[in-house]
């Protein structure tokens, strides 16, 4: 245990035992987010569409008079679309690109709670047995019999970022 | 309200003062005789020296008084202007920007070298003289003239600084005024007067002419004149004073804190007559809060269209009254904004004058810069951006575009080398242009060098503007030689990342033996434009009003064509349209009475389909996140009324796709 203990992300701890998160749903999955990164959480906005972008940041909203590229978490993790419901949220977060601060939208499911999670209960992302990208992940917080993923932002997005040459044409 | 930092205050006077003095000098150079530079030159140094000495930069203050001696004795005639010490001056000139930006530092070895060089230039040009000031010549009178006004003077409507000018007017003058009499501030009041003046006047106008200048406010004021022998001695205390009672306006809260730039108060301002306002009425603002009032005028915007949309919908006509009201202020409102933020671009072409001169002395070089179009205006933010650009392609051209004088000799050209820098609008956009008529760009060896460092393949097939764009490859240089100036390759890609930043594009044309051009064309991109709002599909869309030329319905037949050939044509000219719908894949059915919207760019006319013209939209531009950079279609997005966000059609690049989707058609039959 010890071992995997060292092995988590330092950059989201930071030498701390507890950290305060936001947690959310995306396709069945259990998400959280480090809560001083959270900005807003929004009802479902009118998006609008922007032809030419890559899928995982297809579209843009209006943020307080700011227009904020909406990202779709799904997509960095293959998963399925979710139809939205009367639970659907935007959790508006400020994250660091390229050294300059970058707000941006997430779309989730549904917003549970602001709570503590300790760093005993943490895991680095195992590096088999997983459909994921181990380094889209900080790390996962064991909490009764579920996991919670601590998805590392700036590498998902920074990974959209430097292939958007490269990147899906969105249709 | 906070009064700025004195000491910073000082400084920007300084340094435009600084840029005028070494406008002059250039001037000068050009044309030696030139009377009015020397005169310009001499009242540059004589105000820097006055203010420097008033905020406590003795040294430059010190310093500069022996620059402002030698030009005056040129002023006078004593000392013919010659190169040397226009360019003794010039290097001074550049310590005195040292004294002023670092006024503690150890400058002195400096200055008694440029000192030493200066005294030799004029001595060079005649004897030392002794004078500061030169005595009265004969034919001159020399008055001395003390004058006050009744209290109330300014309330009648009278105001003193006319008075002063045309004392000016009348021949070399000192004027320095007597503040004794103003109160502390409690007891002050704005609009009372409590200022008198003494001045000393050298002047060839009799007596008589003093009182014709307070022929209207004679009754009522107290005036002394009397005729002095000329004793230069007697002049020198006045003069540091001088600068000071020249930015008097009015007995003011302002100007009792002693800044330089104190504007009048408004109770003043009513008093200015026309004739003064250029100079009294300019105010410096720092740029951030520019663009801090900026962001407010965008939010007022956004919330008068989205209560025009709501006064619309209802019927309550009160409301419109008062929307209409609102929309007419808020748009007058931006229009001034957008004038605030608009800058000459002057500023930016002063610059290169001096590093022109310097190069021209540097490479051994004879090189006349024109300037053309100076008061095209450009948005602030982007003339700061341009300049690093602009330096680099003008070392370029005198670098390695222009030949020596004897190459061009050989040549049959005139020895010397001209550049000319200019600038023009066109259609939403900012032409800059430089260009030389030096030898042109070696298209052979650009292609060699191209070759043997990879970028292309050999033989490639490529334009000549597509070779030209080579050099805009970092690291890429056909010098054969390092020289100080330029040849190791960088600077071009940093005028192509400066100018893909501003969205603007670059276009060479050049010619062997006969000389380069290089055009800059940069989007005039403001924080808010007129656009036409658009629908494509389920989408709104947002096109620059400036680029457009005129819209019109797609005639049926027309769009029935196959999509091979997607021309229509226009008053006798083929108009290739793109429609947007495809290019954005909106996956919606068209709607029966296509619209298309014909915009030019640079000189290509080019139409684009929509589905539905909605209508005249003022637009606050908002930048686009970064993580939608790579999408060069939209310039940036805005807000419309109902809180919807719509996107800012990018318009040279749209049409640079387009083309290529058409080429992709033409090819694939």
């Amino acid at each position: 245990m010890n071992e995997a203990v060292r092995k988590i992300s330092e950059n989201l701890w930071g030498g701390r035992d507890e950290l305060e998160v936001l947690t959310f749903d995306i396709a069945g999955e259990m998400f959280a987010l480090e809560a001083v990164s959270v900005q807003e959480i929004l009802d479902l906005l009118p998006e609008t569409m922007v032809p030419g972008a890559k899928a995982f940041v297809g579209s843009v909203i209006n943020f307080r008079g700011k227009v904020i590229p909406l990202a779709d978490i799904r997509l960095a993790f293959g998963m399925e679309a979710t139809k939205p419901t009367i639970d659907s949220r935007i959790i508006v977060i400020a994250i660091n690109i390229g050294g300059e601060p970058v707000l941006a939208g997430i779309r989730t499911d549904k917003v549970h709670e602001v709570t503590t999670l300790l760093r005993a209960a943490g895991e680095p992302p195992p590096s088999v047995g997983m459909r994921w990208r181990p380094d889209f992940i900080d790390c996962l917080v064991k909490r009764g019999a579920e996991f919670i993923i601590l998805p590392n932002l700036q590498a998902i997005f920074s990974a959209q970022h430097d292939h958007s040459a490269t990147g899906a044409s969105h249709g | 309200m906070s009064f700025p930092d004195p000491i910073a205050v000082f400084r920007t006077e300084a340094a435009e003062l600084l840029e005028q003095i070494e406008a002059g000098l250039l001037d000068l150079n050009v044309n030696l005789g030139d009377k009015d530079q020397v005169d310009a030159v001499f009242r540059g140094l004589h105000t820097l020296k006055g203010s420097g000495a008033m905020f406590g930069f003795d040294a430059l203050a010190a310093f500069t008084h022996h620059c402002e001696t030698a030009f005056d004795r040129v002023r006078k005639g004593e000392v013919p202007a010659t190169r040397e010490l226009v360019t003794a001056v010039l290097e001074a000139k550049d310590h005195m920007r040292a004294l002023v930006d670092t006024p503690n530092g150890d400058h002195e070895a400096t200055g008694e070298a440029l000192l030493a060089n200066l005294r030799a230039a004029v001595d060079g040009a005649n004897n030392p003289g002794t004078g500061v000031f030169a005595k009265a010549a004969p034919g001159q009178n020399h008055f001395k003239i003390r004058f006050s006004l009744p209290q109330n003077a300014m309330a009648n409507g009278t105001n003193p600084l006319p008075l002063l000018d045309e004392l000016r007017e009348l021949g070399e003058c000192e004027i320095v005024a007597d503040r004794s009499a103003i109160p502390s501030l409690e007891l002050l009041a704005p609009t009372d007067l409590y200022v008198s003046w003494e001045v000393e006047l050298l002047t060839t106008q009799p007596r008589s002419a003093i009182d014709d200048v307070f022929i209207f406010v004679m009754d009522e004021m107290q005036l002394d004149v009397t005729t002095v022998e000329p004793a230069p001695a007697a002049r020198t205390p006045a003069k540091t004073q001088a600068p000071a009672a020249e930015t008097l306006p009015a007995a003011v809260p302002q100007v009792v804190a002693a800044a330089p730039a104190a504007q009048p108060a408004p109770a003043a301002t009513a008093l200015v007559d026309a004739k003064q306002k250029k100079a009294s009425e300019n105010v410096r603002v720092p740029a951030e809060k520019l663009d801090e009032l900026m962001d407010r005028v965008g939010e007022l915007v956004i919330a008068q269209s989205r209560l025009s949309q709501l006064a619309g919908g209802s019927g309550d006509l009160q409301l419109r009254a008062v929307s209409e009201d609102v929309e007419r202020l808020s748009g007058e409102l931006r229009d001034t904004m957008m004038v605030l933020r608009m800058v000459p671009v002057t500023q930016l072409f002063g610059r290169f004058r001096r590093l022109v001169h310097d190069l021209a002395h540097e490479t051994g070089k004879t090189i006349e810069l024109v300037t053309e179009g100076e008061t095209t205006e450009v948005d602030k933010s982007v003339i700061e951006r341009l300049a690093d650009p602009l330096v680099h392609l003008v070392r370029n051209s005198c670098d390695h575009g222009l030949e020596t004088p004897e190459e061009r000799r050989a040549a049959g050209k005139p020895e010397a080398g001209h550049i000319l820098l200019s600038a023009r609008q066109q259609a939403g956009e900012v032409i800059i242009t430089i260009k030389d008529d030096g030898r042109g760009i070696n298209k052979e060896r650009v292609r060699a060098k191209a070759e043997s460092s990879g970028l292309i393949a050999p033989n490639a097939n490529l334009t000549d503007q597509e070779l030209y764009q080579l050099i805009f490859q970092p690291g890429f240089s056909t010098a054969q030689t390092v020289t100080n100036l330029s040849g190791r390759g960088v600077g071009m890609d940093v005028v192509k990342r400066t100018i893909d930043a501003l969205r603007g594009t670059i276009n060479v044309t050049s010619h062997v033996g006969k000389g380069s051009e290089i055009s800059l064309a940069i989007p005039l991109t403001l924080a808010i434009i007129d656009g036409l709002l658009v629908r494509v599909g389920d989408g709104r869309y947002v096109i620059p009003l400036s680029a457009v030329e005129e819209c019109l319905e797609l005639p049926i037949e027309e769009d029935m064509r196959s999509r091979g050939r997607s021309f229509i044509s226009l008053r006798d000219s083929l108009v290739p349209f793109l429609r947007l719908r495809d290019l954005f894949r909106t996956g919606t059915k068209p709607d029966p009475f296509q619209k298309v919207v014909v915009i030019s760019t640079g000189s290509e006319r080019v139409g684009l389909v929509v589905d539905q013209i909605i209508g005249d939209h003022q637009t606050v531009i908002k930048g686009m996140s970064k993580l939608h950079h790579d999408v060069a279609t939209f310039s940036g997005a805005t807000i419309l009324g109902d809180g919807d966000v719509a996107l800012i059609l990018d318009v040279g690049h749209l049409v640079a796709e387009g083309q290529q989707q058409e080429a992709h058609l033409r090819a694939a039959g």
